[in-house]
């Protein structure tokens, strides 16, 4: 039988470092089911917290939206607000989720050697699974008002990869500084909860982009990864044009490919020192 | 024959921050830190030019006192941490077993725990669910399997992570002291399958206080001080060199040791055995007064209140066998002076022949003062406890208790 061969070198990173991921790809699974397990262990609790979280963003933005401005039904502001809060909840949950994993996993990665990468990555799947069942909502929320999707709904899958993909790229950054600095632990909530109010969830980018505010307003509205994919998930679902912007939209694609290569290399780069120092 | 392990210049560096003992540290305390005047930081050398190989099948057992860079040296072997110079060289699938049950969640049942803690090690899943009764069975707890562990008792609990790392099939295993774990059933029985392991060609490195288990399981042993290799051979040689290092002369300076804690009120400065005349010894002897003198300094030369001092006393395993302790004598007092001198006086010693550790203690109104684990290591001669010639046979307990036959 042939025997794999490791180097470890100091001067020189780790060769093979994507195939060992790939290797450890049944890690990655078992990581995955075990916080799936957890999460679900007490059913309820665990079920509840996927629905009661999106469902009270969605009432309150919904009412707030209407209270200041009602030239649209009430109907179409909750339709417009729960497009926009299911994707939004994935990405907040996946960044949280994955910016804490390292260090609420240090006893692992002090004991055993595997592709630290592979436990960020693990906590998207329970987030995924959550949003599954927030999705549920939004279901319930179209059939209730009867909103009939447009066809474009098969590009649904896209959108939710880039939310992803925007979570991913952030939550591997935050995740290795999380390890050096503790008190990022306090920034993570932080920048979420700023997400929530700088992404277009009770309004529309259209408002934004058609608005008389100077450009660099506008791009810097748009430089939210969030943007893209929230105006993609309408686009998809409610047929509202998707690109109003061109600039806005490659400004925000552009930040989450930006945001995903920084966050790989520099995890890349501190990862070795995260056993000696966490 | 090929190398299983080549380990070539290898170093590890640490950065000592002076204050606290945190690793990480916070934004605030770096940005804070550009304020300041630098300065705190102390290198510190794990491990230094460290160059040997392992030959595949081998057994090597790694020893040495603790704070030698035995733990780093597995962290580095095992891959979790990476040299700061040097390179090494792994030639096969590597398991390591650095503590027991690692990856064990608490709300998960045995069961589950199973599946979670050998991916963890590195099984496939297919690997686990071929293997999954011989683990049941060795682990004996069938009947709690779909219970979450965190209701296991502590034994349960160690005998579950244990059996599911017994049954690891990699080229090259690394154990870290986890034999010192279970009651002495499974302590043999975890030896033993160990042993079968080791027995089917595969390379095992097992780092350990327990010379009997190195002794025992091992061909080859590698002796590390200070981070720095200091013989490496045949393991029956290397345990002497280690054994008479670790003994040393028999009144120990312990005031160069650097692996102490505490907030250093007093220190221990030298131990010395002593017999029941007061003539220094190099070993005590069963069944007779024997006297542990410890001196210790108190630099602040102010009184210190409420000085308790305890000496553990552990056999070969790291089993805390007993504790000889001022507060259960109800002798804690306050000290003045620069000097303290004490003399723990045991008028019948119980303890059969062998090697023990001794562990020192010393706190002040229950603050730390002073902690060396692993102090020195006290030699018992055999003696005549009982004033009958005769002494139980090894291997029945280690302690003599006085007790009489009443048979009618």
């Amino acid at each position: 039988m042939e025997q794999p061969l490791v180097i470890v070198d100091a001067e020189r990173s780790d060769r093979g470092y994507w195939r060992d991921v790939w290797r450890y790809r049944g890690l990655f699974t078992f990581l995955a089911w075990r916080d799936l397990l957890v999460r679900y262990k007490q059913t309820f609790i665990g079920v509840a917290w996927a629905v009661i979280r999106p469902l009270l963003t969605i009432v309150v933005f919904s009412f707030f939206r209407y209270m200041f401005d009602t030239t649209i039904p009430l109907e179409d502001v909750i339709i417009l607000v729960s497009v926009a809060t299911i994707p939004w909840q994935l990405f907040a949950t996946a960044l949280g989720e994955s910016s804490g994993s390292l260090v609420a996993n240090s006893s692992l990665l002090t004991k055993v050697y595997f592709p630290r990468i592979i436990v960020p990555l693990s906590t998207i799947i329970v987030c995924l699974v959550d949003f599954l069942l927030s999705l549920l909502i939004l279901a319930g929320v179209m059939i209730y008002f009867g909103e009939v999707p447009s066809s474009n709904i098969i590009f649904i899958p896209a959108f939710i990869l880039l939310a992803l993909l925007a979570a991913i790229g952030t939550g591997l950054f935050l995740a290795a500084l999380n390890v050096k600095y503790r008190d990022f632990r306090y920034v993570v909530p932080f920048i979420i909860q700023l997400g929530l109010f700088i992404s277009p969830i009770a309004i529309s980018s259209t408002q934004v982009y058609e608005s008389d505010y100077p450009d660099f307003v506008k791009n810097l509205y748009s430089l939210n990864p969030m943007v893209a994919v929230i105006d993609g998930f309408r686009w998809s679902l409610l047929d509202t044009p998707f690109i109003v912007n061109q600039t806005g939209l490659m400004l925000s694609l552009g930040m989450t490919f930006l945001m995903l290569i920084v966050g790989v290399w520099y995890f890349r780069r501190v990862e070795s020192t995260f056993a000696d120092i966490i | 024959m090929s190398a299983a392990i080549k380990v070539e210049n290898v170093g590890k560096r640490y950065v000592l921050r002076k204050e606290g003992s945190r690793s990480y540290s916070t934004l605030s305390d770096s940005l804070s830190s550009v304020f300041r005047s630098k300065g705190t930081k102390e290198e510190f050398w794990a491990l230094q030019s460290l160059n040997f190989e392992i030959q595949q099948g081998e057994r090597v057992g790694i020893i040495g006192r603790n704070g030698a860079g035995k733990s780093t040296l597995l962290k580095v072997l095992s891959r979790i941490v990476k040299p700061t110079t040097g390179r090494v060289e792994l030639r096969g699938r590597i398991a390591s077993l650095l503590e027991v049950g690692t990856g064990f969640h608490p709300e998960l049942s045995g069961r589950e725990n199973i599946f979670l803690n050998g991916s963890i090690l590195g099984m496939t899943k297919a690997e686990i669910k071929s293997k999954f009764d011989e683990i049941v069975a060795f682990s004996e707890v069938e009947k709690f399997l779909d219970t979450p562990v965190k209701r296991y008792s502590s034994g349960m609990y160690v005998r579950l992570a244990f059996a599911v790392a017994a049954h690891l099939e990699p080229e090259i295993l690394i154990v870290d002291e986890v034999l010192a774990v279970g009651d002495a059933e499974f302590q043999r029985k975890c030896l033993g399958k160990m042993k079968d392991v080791a027995g089917t060609g595969r390379t095992v490195i097992l780092v350990s206080h327990n010379m009997a288990a190195v002794q025992h399981l091992c061909e080859r042993a590698i002796y590390l001080q200070n981070g720095k290799l200091v013989e490496s051979g045949p393991a029956e040689q290397v345990i002497g060199t280690y054994m008479r290092a670790a003994q040393g002369p028999a009144a120990a300076n312990l005031a160069v040791r650097e692996d102490r804690n505490g907030n250093g009120k007093v220190r221990f400065t030298s131990l010395a055995l002593r017999d029941a005349n007061g003539n220094e010894v190099s070993a005590l002897t069963c069944g007779q007064e024997g006297r542990i003198e410890l001196q210790l300094s108190n630099p602040g030369k102010s009184t210190v209140n409420g000085l308790m001092i305890s000496v553990g006393i552990d056999d070969n395993l790291g089993n805390r066998i007993a504790l000889l302790s001022s507060e259960v004598t109800g002798q804690i007092t306050n000290v003045s002076g620069a000097e303290v001198s004490v003399n723990v006086i045991i008028p019948r010693l119980p303890m059969k022949q062998g090697t023990y550790g001794l562990t020192l203690f010393a706190s002040s109104n229950g603050e730390v003062a002073d902690w060396i684990q692993d102090a020195v290591m006290m030699n018992v001669d055999a003696g005549d406890f009982y004033n009958t010639g005769k002494m139980p046979p090894d291997g029945q307990g280690y302690i003599c208790v006085d007790h009489r036959f009443d048979i009618k």
